[in-house]
């Protein structure tokens, strides 16, 4: 599958999960805290402490490690509290 | 046909499907993940194929969330959203029951130290999930660090994705010495011999495995570079002059488990020592609603199987089906629960812990709370409960609903800790997706 990594085409498994896919590329963080702008990545890995968010398709606060990949599927690093766009 | 719901498609919530089915009735097995199987049985998502066949009579209804449980009529509404997971244009349904069956299962419990918000800080879980699901190792060098047996499995699958492992420090007794006790072994046989397994891998791969020891650190800049290691007393406290440095890339805690309270909390299901209370029936308080597996008790996988054949007998039962006693499932949900209460005697989580934070350590992970300004918060104003505590420090009141934190800040601030599983949204959803109207869930059938 194509997907796109912060601009980048990233070439995707089928099953795949945003924070396995970023995990993968050796990637540990791509989310900034609200408040201390502080770098998170996966923490419980399991869909409970929503630290992993991510950006996809232009919607901010999508768990990676729940999200399975789609052909096409646009993702991005999110920087603290994000708006849809 | 009746229909059972339940919810979880673990070991206990695929048992009380296959159980209720078989004893005729239609079932909605509902999960938010893609694939059957919970944590435990959690499947290589990166394979092309399901592994588990339900019953006839099972529907799946995956990548589902439920997101609220209301009283309707004689039994419960069920609110929910199906599809890609915190996507904006999710089904929205609805379904109601009167045999419901919870098996929502548990995660993994956190501790607060210095540095455990850096990425690289992993919980158990997370690491086990991700190396059996997406065959992906957290780390290069990784160090374990916790209290109980789950440490065992998850060591085992970082080495079988390849990562090395620095050590297991288990704060409380050996796993090993524990194995020994007479009780222990006869009434949990099979684990015995699995644990006794994930044992021999350690030691074939010289994985160093310390009792009384844990993480008291991780430092690095924007990732974990290395932790500082500690060992502790028998109430945990940390024996100075014993902290090692230790390089590392990733770290992995897991100190027990917390149950995933919130729909049997909606429900009004009574706890009883932060579990869902359930008679031999695995019968909840509230008519029509039964429990099964961590839910009620934290006793691992075989437990969790028993439990759900016992609940998914039993909310059949509730619907007119007639269904024989499951002595075979009773008498391992008895031998279960005696391995269970060892288990939980053997690992408890020590009240020592709360030296390890430091005054910048975060308690609240995503409203970045630091314990300083959690123990002013409490200082300064009148605490009474687990609402009013939230209010004053907002602990807990971030994007995981207190899931990861709650039971700490409670600890810490000295209130019960039950407030925390009332959720009256049981997940959260977007602004716009409270707006959707919801069309009954019609099954295939």
């Amino acid at each position: 599958m194509n997907v796109e990594v912060d601009g980048h085409p990233v070439d995707a498994r089928p099953g795949q999960t945003v924070a396995g896919l970023l995990l993968a590329l050796g990637r540990t963080s791509w989310r900034s805290t609200r408040n201390g702008g502080k770098p998170r990545g996966v923490f419980c890995g399991i869909g409970v402490c929503f630290d992993c968010l991510v950006v996809v398709n232009g919607v901010p606060d999508v768990r990676a490690c729940q999200r399975l990949l789609a052909e096409g599927d646009a993702v991005r690093t999110q920087h603290g509290a994000e708006l849809p766009s | 046909m009746k229909e059972v719901v339940v919810v979880g498609a673990g070991p206990a919530g695929m048992a009380a499907a296959d159980a209720a089915a078989k004893a005729g009735c239609r079932v909605l097995l509902i999960d938010s993940a893609a694939r059957l199987g919970g944590q435990y049985h959690r499947q290589d998502s990166l394979l092309d194929k399901e592994k588990f066949t339900p019953h006839r009579n099972v529907e799946r209804l995956t990548e589902t969330t439920v997101t609220a449980l209301e009283p309707v009529g004689p039994g419960h509404r069920l609110h929910l959203r199906t599809g890609p997971a915190d996507g904006p244009q999710r089904t929205a349904r609805y379904v109601d029951t009167a045999a419901l069956v919870l098996a929502t299962g548990a995660h993994d419990r956190a501790l607060p130290f210095p540095g455990w918000d850096l990425p690289g800080v992993y919980t158990a879980g997370a690491a086990q999930a991700l190396a059996k699901g997406q065959r992906v190792a957290v780390g290069k060098r990784v160090l374990l660090a916790g209290t109980g047996p789950f440490l065992l499995p998850v060591a085992a699958s970082l080495l079988d994705v390849g990562a090395r492992i620095a050590g297991v420090l288990e704060a409380n007794g050996a796993v090993a010495g524990w194995l020994r006790t007479p009780s222990a072994v006869f009434a949990g046989r099979r684990k015995t011999a699995e644990l006794a397994g994930y044992l021999r891998t350690l030691a074939a791969h010289r994985v160093p495995y310390r009792a009384r020891s844990t993480v008291l650190a991780a430092h690095g800049r924007d990732r974990v570079e290395a932790v500082t290691t500690a060992r502790l007393d028998h109430g945990w406290r940390v024996r100075r002059g014993t902290e090692r440095r230790v390089e590392v890339d990733a770290v992995c805690a897991g100190f027990g488990f917390v149950p995933q309270l919130e729909l049997a909390v909606s429900a009004g299901c009574v706890l009883a020592d932060g579990f869902v209370a359930v008679n031999t029936a695995q019968a909840t308080s509230v008519p029509g609603v039964f429990a099964a597996g961590e839910l009620t008790g934290v006793g691992g996988a075989d437990l969790a199987a028993a439990e759900g054949t016992v609940a998914g007998l039993a909310a059949a039962c509730s619907l007119g089906a007639p269904v024989d006693v499951p002595r075979r499932a009773l008498r391992r949900v008895r031998a279960g629960r005696v391995f269970a209460e060892g288990l939980g005697r053997a690992y408890p989580v020590r009240a020592g812990w709360r030296t390890w934070p430091d005054d910048e350590t975060l308690v609240c992970r995503c409203e970045e709370v630091t314990c300083r300004e959690l123990r002013e918060s409490v200082e300064r104003r009148d605490v009474l409960g687990v609402r009013s505590l939230k209010l004053v420090s907002r602990a807990g009141l971030g994007m995981c609903q207190g899931r990861i934190c709650g039971r700490n800040v409670a600890e810490l601030a000295g209130v019960p800790s039950d407030g925390f599983a009332r959720r009256p949204l049981a997940a959260p959803i977007r602004l716009g997706e409270l707006s959707d109207v919801e069309s009954p869930w019609e099954g295939k059938a």
